[in-house]
């Protein structure tokens, strides 16, 4: 059933489908080209009934349409994933999440550390499972995490090697994982934007934005103008900031020393002015679901501004000068490519697939309000390579220094109004809400549901590096395994926004 | 004049730690960091040998003889090193084979040392590290070479002149050619300069501050040791710097009185850790796969002045 984004569905009214026709429909749906939000299972029937009612969630980037597909309660369908490698992921946590069995999965491990879902079975923990081998006289395996040598967060990496050439790399992850949506639902609702902003630490605002989002459609409501404008400029705070430190840290894993050092320093700059709008240089406690907590005077809008664009003209000067050196293009230049095809096929999000070429942003195709953006189109790279992903960013550092000074400025001119819109009372019982946020990763996609009480009841999360993690691995392949640090902070992903 | 020799020996072993200081120095200068203290490899050395040792049951005595043949290879090699213009008194005609391959003694059981922890990060560094330094050895002695040819020359062809020791050939004969006209040995230092950069993996052949093991070539080598191993390995490591930095600086001065000589030399080696500070502030690392060519390009440098100076 196709449904506009910026309202929530009657999830009653959506239609059951019978046998192998949720398969069929959801695979037309990405033939047509659309992308794979999210693939979860709600209870079906009786409460002692293992079988569960499979949905799809899928978008449209062409006329930014959501559907939602639901099954029949089922035990068990033929897998997607030979079709649609994008939904390679999603299948296999479905099943971890649910024991629903996508038949004839080619990848089928396990995704994240869980509970066991039945006294019976013990399921495996991170990284305890067979990894893909290659055998011959000069292969040689290596393996790496999930204790790491910086201060990084834990990941298993095992390649596969031929000298120097990796011919594969499988990661494991899921060794942070702490149960977070169903720590979300059981937690008192006011918690609810606390526990968001902690999904990934340095997307808060992102995971803040798309819950109180997901929120605000469930109850019909719209954040006022002024509070939409804040969280725009605290979302593009949020992507500057991580994109300077990104920069920073490519500068330092090239070698090249001055912009690493100076733009360690030039992020706290940019967390700093985070700081002006609300007091937490990580932005959190900015949000409220209906809008944010505090205005801004003309005095703090003018302070950030005036912070911002000194944090700006030393970042762009710092990473001019990493960008003008020859030794570091090539350095960066033709390493670990992904092909717009398998970015396409891997269903790649955010930065990373507007480095291979393909327009991928939902602050274009999803716009959280009708306010005009300073940018027409989505900043697009064509190589895929590592200088690919840096120059992405370092184009965004302009869009984005430009989009938080235009949202300050009408800040400042506009005279106060209020910047939180009342939520009701009670929820519109068996609805379904989905809240898309641009992070600076790539899109955050929450989303909501409530019970025939209308209370929130299912709640689901798909941080950016969910969908990305894969294109990691294939990035990698046939390249030098001394590229790989490099390779793995051009991507920057998140472990625990994958692991939740 | 052994007196003079003992005294760049000292001073050699006593101030190759600063050596690394400043260059570190230098590198946080342009960075705009404060940096660490100058004799930062002092304190780490003396902390190191104070501390006890932690050894993986895997290894064996391999391990743990390595790091002392490291070192003790090293010192002999510098032994053998003209300091400061001053000839050694172990030369012997030829012995720059001696100390090329002394060094090569010390990677060898460093190399062992890393296959015996049977770690995959030390053993891709040690394959790194041998296939790197097989393809510096030709380019070292071409250098060799041509020096050698050079004082053939300056000893007017006097058939018990040991031009082939290292103490000939860095007895200053190199500035005064130069200052007749043969100007292409101007690319021995340069080429020598190269080689100091790869075989004491700095940038931008290694990166000597990485904590990426993948990335890593001697340091991925030395992972696994600890306590005074790793102060001889480190100590190792700041003398084969001297040594190579001794190398360069011997051929850029000419003959010179005590006291000239020794700040000359002093301001020389300096100066060359400020140039090493300087080239790893302005320069991104190579890929891996493109080392070889910056050692080619040495090599190459120092085959073409062999030829350059054959022709005259």
């Amino acid at each position: 059933m196709r449904f506009p984004y910026t309202r929530s569905i009657n999830i009653a009214e959506v239609e059951e489908l019978r046998g192998a026709r949720w398969r069929e429909e959801t695979g037309a749906l990405l033939d047509a080209g659309c992308r794979l939000l999210a693939l979860f299972a709600l209870p079906g029937g009786a409460p002692d009934d293992a079988r569960r009612s499979l949905c799809s969630l899928l978008c449209n980037d062409e006329d930014g349409g959501l559907h939602l597909l639901r099954s029949e309660p089922l035990s068990g369908y033929a897998s997607l994933t030979p079709q649609y490698p994008q939904a390679h992921l999603f299948e296999r946590e479905l099943h971890e999440r649910s024991g629903v069995m996508p038949a004839g999965h080619p990848w089928f491990k396990p995704v994240r550390f869980n509970a066991p879902w039945s006294d019976t079975e013990r399921r495996p923990g991170p990284a305890e499972n067979d990894f893909f081998r290659v055998e011959g006289p000069e292969i040689h395996e290596v393996a790496v995490g999930p204790v790491h040598a910086g201060i990084i967060e834990p990941g298993h990496f095992r390649f596969q090697c031929l000298g120097e050439t990796v011919l594969h790399l499988e990661i494991c992850l899921g060794f942070q994982h702490r149960g977070a949506e169903d720590l979300f639902l059981s937690a008192a609702p006011r918690r609810r934007v606390a526990l968001a902003e902690c999904f990934a630490g340095d997307s808060s605002i992102a995971h803040a934005t798309a819950y109180c989002t997901a929120l605000e459609r469930l109850a019909g409501v719209v954040a006022p103008p002024r509070a939409r404008l804040i969280r725009r400029a605290a979302l593009e705070l949020e992507r500057l900031a991580n994109h300077i430190g990104d920069l920073g840290a490519i500068g330092g894993d090239t070698g090249f020393l001055p912009t690493s050092a100076w733009n360690g320093r030039i992020r706290g700059d940019v967390l700093n002015t985070t700081a002006v709008l609300c007091g937490n240089r990580f932005g959190r406690n900015l949000l409220c679901p209906g809008g944010v907590r505090q205005d801004l005077s003309a005095d703090e809008c003018a302070d950030a501004s005036a912070r911002l664009q000194a944090a700006y003209r030393d970042a762009r000067a710092a990473v001019d000068v990493m960008l003008a050196s020859p030794s570091v293009r090539d350095r960066l230049e033709g390493v670990c490519a992904v092909s717009p095809e398998t970015a396409r096929s891997l269903g790649l999000v955010g930065m990373a697939a507007r480095a291979c070429g393909l327009p991928a942003d939902v602050r274009f195709t999803h716009p959280l309000g009708p306010d005009p953006q300073e940018a027409a189109a989505p900043v697009v790279e064509h190589g895929g390579d590592v200088l690919a992903r840096t120059l992405v960013r370092s184009r965004e550092l302009d869009v984005s220094t430009r989009q938080v000074e235009a949202d300050l400025k009408a800040l400042a001119a506009e005279h106060p109004s209020p910047v939180q819109a009342e939520l009701p009372d009670r929820l519109p019982p068996l609805h379904l809400a989905v809240g898309l946020v641009e992070g600076w990763r790539g899109e955050v996609c929450h989303l909501l549901m409530t019970d025939a009480t209308g209370r929130p009841a299912f709640f689901k999360a798909v941080d950016p590096s969910f969908h990305n993690w894969q294109g990691v691995a294939m990035a990698l392949r046939g390249q030098q395994i001394s590229d790989f640090p490099l390779c793995n902070k051009s991507f920057n992903l998140s472990y625990c926004g994958f692991d939740l | 004049m052994n007196g003079v020799y003992f005294l760049h020996l000292a001073l050699a072993l006593l101030l190759a730690p600063l050596f690394t200081g400043v260059i570190n120095r230098v590198k946080a200068k342009v960075a705009g960091r404060h940096g660490k203290p100058l004799l930062q490899l002092y304190f780490d050395l003396f902390k190191l040998l104070r501390r006890g040792e932690a050894r993986s049951t895997s290894t064996t005595w391999v391990f743990a003889v390595a790091p002392g043949v490291g070192l003790a290879a090293t010192l002999c090699a510098l032994a053998l090193l003209p300091l400061g213009g001053a000839a050694s008194p172990l030369r012997f005609q030829g012995d720059f084979f001696l100390a090329a391959y002394l060094l090569g003694l010390g990677r060898f059981a460093m190399i062992l040392a890393a296959l015996d922890t049977a770690s995959p990060f030390e053993g891709m560094g040690a394959s790194r590290e041998a296939c790197f330094s097989a393809l510096a050895e030709p380019a070292l002695f071409l250098c060799f070479l041509t020096l050698a040819n050079i004082a053939a020359g300056a000893a007017g062809g006097a058939a018990d002149a040991p031009s082939l020791s290292l103490s000939s050939m860095f007895a200053g004969q190199a500035p005064a050619a130069w200052l007749s006209g043969r100007a292409e040995l101007a690319l021995i230092p340069v080429a020598l300069f190269a080689l100091l950069l790869v075989e004491n993996c700095r940038i931008p052949a290694d990166d000597p501050t990485t904590h990426l093991e993948l990335t890593m070539i001697h340091e991925a080598m030395i992972l696994d040791h600890s306590g005074p191993n790793l102060a001889l390995i480190l100590y190792g490591a700041a003398l084969k710097l001297w040594l190579f930095a001794g190398l360069t600086a011997g051929i850029l001065l000419p003959e010179l009185p005590f006291w000239p000589g020794l700040i000359c030399h002093l301001v020389a080696m300096f100066a060359l850790a400020a140039l090493v500070g300087l080239v790893e502030s302005v320069m991104a690392r190579l890929r891996l796969i493109r080392v070889p060519r910056l050692i080619g390009g040495a090599g190459a440098l120092a085959a073409l002045t062999l030829i350059l100076s054959h022709v005259r």
